[in-house]
């Protein structure tokens, strides 16, 4: 794709684009977007290939009062993956994702889930899609306060007309998969943030839906309530194996949970590509103060620090690192061998060579300014 | 497209949060010389043009449009025996009614013995439904009251004003819920039903009694109609309301789960909304009280009766025995569905705040309850750990004595009537007549310890204030009024209020009563000025102190729902008949829902506010006049909205003493057949110029109020 | 709390039961209950009067009431409403008879002479009276004041608020004609008329006239049970003639003396009830009934019972009705 590709092209700065990694790869994405548009305000779609819609958002806002949410975004999601949206807030994240199950109408531009086009979809057919298919947690819960907490998991089930038995049964299932057992029969205002969230990840797992959708599901809670509902997302991930969309305000999260993270700026793309890839390379400096505060060396792999071997022979009789091996976890082995070590990608043929000084230049940059840090980096 | 087409410059680590959204410019808007101006040309042109074109009308003469009227209403007159319309349909509604009044009538107020529940009966039956509804505080006092009406020697028309009260929020319910729905969903429907609701709030029920009683003729039926009338805009704009405030998250979860319609609003909104509609279903019963004494002079069944019976010989304590009953049904409806509201609520999640402005809504504002109304709820729905299967249980081992009680109040005289207590020692005192001859003595004591004074006030305000406004107002050429008008809309609010305005303005022109109009629109202005001088004062009292608070209350709550006529004779001995005297009977209505407005306003002020600023060293003026009222800024402008919809309401009791212009046309036009079409006309012109004042206030208040 | 709940509501429910059983002497209501209504109950049937708002009418409808329920057996009920709806409730069958009528020449077009649906019932014996009064201090302080040609001369006294530079003239209860406005213009008097609104704006500024002693002038009406707490005095207007009231602009005489009569629906008048009878041979004086509005008025009488003591003291004129 184009749009990826102009972004992407910022970080060859290490000479290496690694293929995104994806877990399953029969070849048709679990959700494809394209050219998605949202213009908020009064008969917005008369703008669509109009000159206006290249002016940023405030000039259009200024102009006529209409409101760019989603400006041309493009990305595919594979089945399995975790794909992460980030950006600060106000920047269309949320817009974004109820795009996606036109929660919000689109105003042009298309999207493909499991090879069906929702844009064009009636409203029934729409519905099946909501009810079957793709499920949604909310940052502020959306909990029926007057429904007990199965009640509230078994809601989604209710909707599409399951009788009481099976719903109970299968909500009870899924509440005793993400930890809730033992809080049933409780109303939803008696239970802590985290507990709440764990009942509308409940409700979404329920249904059984091929698509997970994450609206910052976490940002209202506690940071040590969030980190532990961030590691329950993973294991579930781990468990059931679902695709899932995830929309987060804070790259730590986007970094722990992404397979690959799209990061969103005035409603457009800014860059698409694997944590390693966005911490690396970052395409402009509006991404780079984003990531300059994340410890490199817990994210990037070795292919972002080694050098080419300057002869066939360095680094022989060292040890062997791959190059998808977190620096971190690496440095320890490459300091103590006190030398170069070969570094071999995913079919064994060796790709380059890392020594001490590469692994000090990751770990020292963390300690500097942001500005020092790009300096050493390049 | 590559990234540099972003076009602001990348944001400072640290410096910005988030995206910052457009911010709107800030215009200038030189309100306040604009208003000079618009003071200037008013003022320049009253001393040039001043008695020229003002259109005054002598009370008995009328337009031809007005005639009509008239005439129109003999002409359905003559029809009402045999049109399919009038006979046919109206005339089935009214016998329904009429059927449904009769048929509780007969089982709960009637005095026939031997036949029907009696007083005792229907003491166990009400207890019993209070206990099931609301909880152990209402049931107490729902007993308290209903002996009380008995012990007033009011037992029978207190039951009638009860049924009426019931049978009118029932249909309200069924009618109003519905629509309340249809217009929560539709921004249309919403806009086409809100201007009628505006107007049946806003219509004196005088100018339309008795074409109502023509209709539905000389029963219950019209007492029904008239309080329906009135009962249900607030619970259709509170339904609305409740719908729409249903929180967008639920309502997106909902749909990103794929309900339908229908499953969104019975599994969704509805139950979110049920405590709001039930507050609802609260205002729709004060409503409809407020309407027993009206409905009394087409022989609406109920203590209206003896209010207006009261009336006619100036007996006040008689009035007040009978108004008091009114007011104590209303504590115990208030309390009981406040009551059970909270008990509806199975999570306490989200109190139902203020409605905050839906408009012309005199009666919409949803008031916080007194105290102890709220703690009484509140530790009543703490108190029911219960089991339901345990509370099924309770209740129904409780019907048993309520079945006893109902088959022996048929079976004994004494327990079929109210027993007259007045041979009782110490319940002699508080019985029907003796208790109207103390209120009767307090009152001439009152009267005679003040009159000096108040002669005085009324001269020193009628003559500073009331005249000179009003020679400014009506004594001029109506179009310089209309222009002032217009323009002071048009500052304030700009130009949605000024077309309202316009249309009003045509309204009034069209029904021939201009000069009449501004007349009342003076007394308005200055009623609702005195209004906010003490419902400010007592507010911020209020507001700032608990005590204060507990002390005033109970007498606000009575004159919110005591009866009009029951004061008029005190006011008139005091002040005699004038327009001030129609000034004061406004104040008496108008000052209590103000007054709780702004104490609301001065006690949500934050506490941590509050704080920071004591920490400053402020006195405690410094900390009213630059702290609390400056920050219950918004509490204040409401307050003034409805006190002027309030005062307006009242203007039809003020003709009744003194007020003259609107109100007097009106209430002649109820009184005299041949001038109906003018009353009726004056009833629009009134309704034409509250939603005038509404909307110029409610669209200034958006702009300056926040 | 639970438990609370539980133990409270018996002993209120006691408290209930024990004020209801120490009022109670255990009469058994069927006993007990129902007072004597007559065999006669099937020739009158339901007889409803409508009661217009003002004391001596109510005067009226009791008595006839009282009568009608005692001597008739009629299951008689009020209805509490003012004259046009009256008239309407006649016309619509929901009334049957109004027992004081104040002339209302287009009510009597409309449905005596127009849809028929209405009759004259014949005279009630009041005479009603419109015109000017004084509170009794004045007519005594200044004699001359009865006369309305030294009206200008005390205008200042009558000076209010409401009127100005010009003396204040009192108008009334919207439920009547009234000619003030023309009266002064034509007579020249120095007076503005204020409305006061109501019948009871009009009795409370007489009864404060009178007990401050200030002044006042005001329209009122005869009869009247306030005469009997406080005798005004009426200031004579010139005196009425036949016709002087015809054009209503240009009135400057007296109010005519009304004769007041009854009416009876004509739906009820055929329908045979004996109570028709009563209506028509109703009569009595003014004075017989400002001694029952006072009755009710003054002595805080029920108005039933106010009733019951003139019929009880007065049995020929009642026996003469009847016949
Ligand atoms: N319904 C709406 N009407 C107008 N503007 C909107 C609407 N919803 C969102 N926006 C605007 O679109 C932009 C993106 O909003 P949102 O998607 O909520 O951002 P995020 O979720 O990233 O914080 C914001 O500037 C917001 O003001
Ligand atoms: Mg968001």
């Amino acid at each position: 794709m184009a749009a990826d590709h102009h972004h992407t092209a910022g970080y060859t700065a290490y000479g290496l684009i690694g293929a995104p990694t994806m877990r399953t790869s029969d070849g048709t994405p679990a959700l494809q977007v394209q050219n998605l548009w949202k213009v908020f305000g009064p008969r917005a779609e008369r703008l669509i290939g109009t000159a206006d819609l290249q002016l940023s958002r405030k000039e259009l806002q200024a102009k006529s009062g209409h409101v760019i949410g989603v400006r041309d975004v493009s990305f595919d999601v594979s089945p399995g993956e975790v794909f992460v949206v980030m950006g600060l807030s106000g920047s269309g994240k949320s817009t974004l994702v109820r795009l996606i199950t036109r929660l919000i109408e689109p105003t042009s531009g298309t999207v493909v889930l499991n090879g069906e086009d929702i844009t064009k979809m009636n409203d029934d057919s729409l519905r099946e899609i909501r009810r079957k298919n793709v499920s949604m947690v909310f940052q502020h819960f959306g909990l029926l306060p007057h429904r007990k907490v199965i009640d509230n998991v078994a809601f989604g089930l209710e909707v599409r007309g399951e009788d009481k038995g099976a719903r109970r049964n299968r909500a009870q299932e899924v509440v005793d998969l993400v930890g809730l057992q033992g809080y049933e029969n409780n109303y939803p205002d008696q239970l802590s943030g985290g507990m709440q969230q764990r009942v509308g990840l409940a409700r979404a797992l329920a249904a059984d839906p091929d698509i997970l959708m994450f609206d910052e599901p976490f940002s209202a809670l506690d940071p040590l309530i969030r980190r532990d509902m961030q590691n329950e997302v993973i294991r579930l991930h781990e468990e059931v194996g679902k695709t899932m969309v995830f929309i987060t305000h804070d790259l730590q999260e986007a970094l722990k949970l992404g397979d690959r993270i799209l990061i969103m700026r005035d409603g457009a793309i800014v860059q698409i590509g694997r944590p390693d890839e966005v911490v690396g390379a970052p395409a402009d400096d509006y991404v780079r103060d984003f990531v300059s505060e994340v410890p490199k060396s817990h994210v990037l792999t070795l292919s972002w620090v080694m050098r080419p071997p300057s002869g066939p022979d360095e680094g022989a009789g060292g040890p062997t690192l791959k190059d998808s091996q977190i620096v971190r976890d690496a440095a320890r082995t490459v300091l103590e061998h006190h030398g170069p070590c070969r570094v071999v990608d995913g079919s064994g043929s060796v790709v380059g060579v890392v020594d001490e000084q590469d692994i000090m230049r990751v770990v020292v940059a963390e300690d500097e300014s942001p500005a020092a840090a790009n300096q050493a980096a390049s | 497209m590559s990234p540099v087409t972003v076009q602001a410059p990348p944001p400072r680590p640290g410096a910005i949060k988030e995206e910052q959204p457009y911010i709107d410019p800030q215009k200038k808007r030189h309100t306040g010389k604009r208003l000079l101006g618009i003071l200037v040309f008013w003022l320049v042109l009253w001393v040039a043009l001043r008695g020229k074109q003002t259109l005054a009308v002598p009370n008995a003469d009328t337009t031809s449009f007005q005639d009509w009227l008239t005439q129109l209403k003999v002409t359905f007159s003559n029809m009402a025996q045999t049109n399919w319309f009038f006979h046919g349909v109206l005339g089935t509604i009214a016998d329904a009614f009429n059927w449904m009044v009769g048929g509780l009538q007969a089982h709960i107020s009637s005095t026939a013995p031997g036949q029907y529940l009696g007083w005792f009966g229907v003491l166990a039956v009400a207890m019993w439904i209070a206990y099931a509804v609301a909880g152990r505080r209402s049931t107490i006092l729902v007993g308290v009251v209903l002996l009380l009406l008995g012990l007033f020697g009011t037992w029978q028309t207190g039951m009638d004003t009860l049924i009426i009260t019931i049978v009118s929020v029932l249909i309200s319910m069924i009618v109003g819920v519905p629509v309340g729905i249809a217009m929560a969903r539709s921004r249309r429907t919403s806009a086409i039903v809100t201007p009628i609701l505006d107007v049946m709030q806003t219509m004196p029920s005088f100018a339309y009694l008795s074409p109502v009683a023509l209709f539905f003729g000389i029963g219950p039926a019209t007492s029904v109609v008239l309080t329906l009338i009135y009962a249900l805009p607030p619970l259709v704009r509170i339904t609305e309301h409740g719908l729409r405030a249903v929180s967008p998250n639920t309502i997106e979860a909902g749909r990103s789960l794929g309900v339908t319609r229908s499953q969104l609003l019975r599994q969704i909104e509805l139950p979110m909304a049920k405590r709001t509609i039930v507050v609802g279903i609260n205002q729709s019963m004060m409503a409809a009280l407020s309407m027993a004494t009206i409905a009394a002079l087409v022989n609406g069944p109920g203590l209206g009766q003896p209010v207006v019976s009261a009336l006619q010989i100036l007996n006040v304590g008689q009035a007040s025995v009978a108004g008091l009953g009114i007011v104590a049904i209303a504590i115990m409806l208030d309390r009981t569905t406040t009551a059970a509201s909270e008990r509806t609520e199975k999570s306490s999640s989200g109190r139902v705040g203020s409605v905050g402005y839906p408009g012309l809504s005199s009666k919409v504002i949803i008031e916080r309850l007194p105290r102890w109304a709220h703690e009484g709820a509140g530790r009543g729905s703490v108190g029911h750990r219960l089991t339901p299967a345990g509370r099924r249980l309770l209740l129904g081992v409780l019907l048993v004595p309520v079945v006893i009680a109902a088959v022996y109040s048929t079976r004994y005289l004494q327990l079929a009537q109210f027993p007259d207590l007045s041979g009782t020692p110490l319940l002699k005192e508080l019985s029907g007549t003796p208790l109207a001859g103390h209120i009767n003595d307090f009152t001439d004591a009152l009267v005679n310890a003040i009159q000096g004074l108040t002669n005085a006030f009324k001269n020193t305000i009628t003559y500073a204030l009331l005249n000179p406004l009003q020679s400014l107002l009506s004594n001029l050429p109506w179009w310089v009024m209309a222009v002032v008008l217009l323009a002071t809309a048009y500052v304030l609010g700009g130009w949605r209020p000024t077309i309202t305005t316009a249309v009003c303005e045509a309204v009034i022109l069209a029904v021939g009563l201009w000069n009449d109009t501004m007349t009342t629109l003076t007394m308005t202005l200055v009623a609702t000025l005195l209004v906010m001088i003490i419902a400010v004062a007592l507010g911020v009292g209020m507001g700032r102190s608990r005590r204060v608070d507990t002390l005033i209350r109970p007498f606000l709550d009575t004159f919110q729902t005591i009866p009009a006529f029951v004061y008029l004779v005190p006011a008139l001995a005091l002040f005699g008949s004038s327009r001030f005297t129609a000034i004061v009977a406004a104040l008496m209505y108008a000052v209590p829902i103000a007054t709780k407005l702004v104490a609301d306003g001065i006690r949500g002020v934050a506490p941590t506010t509050v704080e920071a600023m004591r920490s400053t060293g402020c006195t405690r003026w410094q900390m009213i006049s630059k702290v609390q009222l400056p920050m219950a800024r918004e509490s204040l402008v409401l307050s003034t909205n409805q006190g002027l919809l309030y005062v307006l309401s009242m203007v039809v009791i003020g003709g009744m003493v003194g007020g003259g212009s609107l109100g007097y046309l009106i209430y002649q036009g109820f009184s005299q057949d041949n001038l109906f079409g003018k009353g009726l006309c004056a009833g629009i012109a009134i309704t034409a110029l509250g939603i005038m004042l509404d909307r110029i206030a409610r669209h200034a208040a958006e702009r300056y109020g926040r | 709390m639970a438990r609370g709940s539980i133990r409270l509501l018996p002993v209120c429910a006691a408290a209930t039961l024990a004020l209801g059983l120490s009022a109670c002497g255990g009469g058994n209501i069927n006993s007990g209950g129902g007072s004597a209504s007559g065999g006669a109950a099937s020739k009158c049937g339901n007889f409803r009067i409508a009661v217009n708002p003002w004391t001596g009418y109510v005067a009226d409808a009791y008595v006839v009431g009282y009568v009608a329920k005692t001597k008739l057996g009629c299951n008689v009920s009020y209805q509490n409403v003012k004259e046009q709806v009256g008239w309407q409730g006649m016309a619509s069958g929901s009334i049957d008879t109004i027992l004081e009528n104040w002339g209302h020449a287009d009510l009597v077009k409309q449905y005596i002479t127009g849809q028929k649906s209405v009759q004259d019932a014949g005279m009630t014996g009041n005479e009603g009276i419109i015109g000017w009064y004084i509170p009794p201090w004045m007519a005594t302080k200044y004699p001359d004041i009865t006369d309305w040609k030294n009206l200008n001369k005390y205008a200042n006294l009558f000076k209010t608020s409401e009127s100005g530079s010009q003396g204040q003239l009192l108008d009334g209860d919207p439920s009547y004609v009234t000619n003030d406005q023309a009266l002064v213009t034509n007579l020249k008097l120095n007076f503005k008329v204020v409305v006061g609104g109501s019948e009871a704006s009009l009795i409370e500024s007489f009864r404060n006239a009178e007990k401050n002693k200030t002044p006042l002038l005001a329209y009122f009406y005869e009869p009247q049970w306030f005469f009997s707490e406080v005798k005004l005095a009426k200031v004579n207007l010139p005196a009425y003639t036949a016709g002087c009231d015809a054009d209503a602009k240009k009135i400057a005489c007296d109010y005519p003396p009304y004769h007041l009569n009854k009416l009876i629906s004509t739906k009820f008048a055929n329908g045979g009830s004996s109570a028709v009878g009563l209506v028509k041979g109703f009569t009595w004086t003014n004075e017989d009934q400002n001694l029952v509005a006072e009755y009710i008025a003054k002595d805080n009488m029920q108005p039933e019972a106010a009733a019951k003591k003139w019929v009880d003291a007065n049995p020929d004129k009642v026996a003469a009705w009847l016949k």
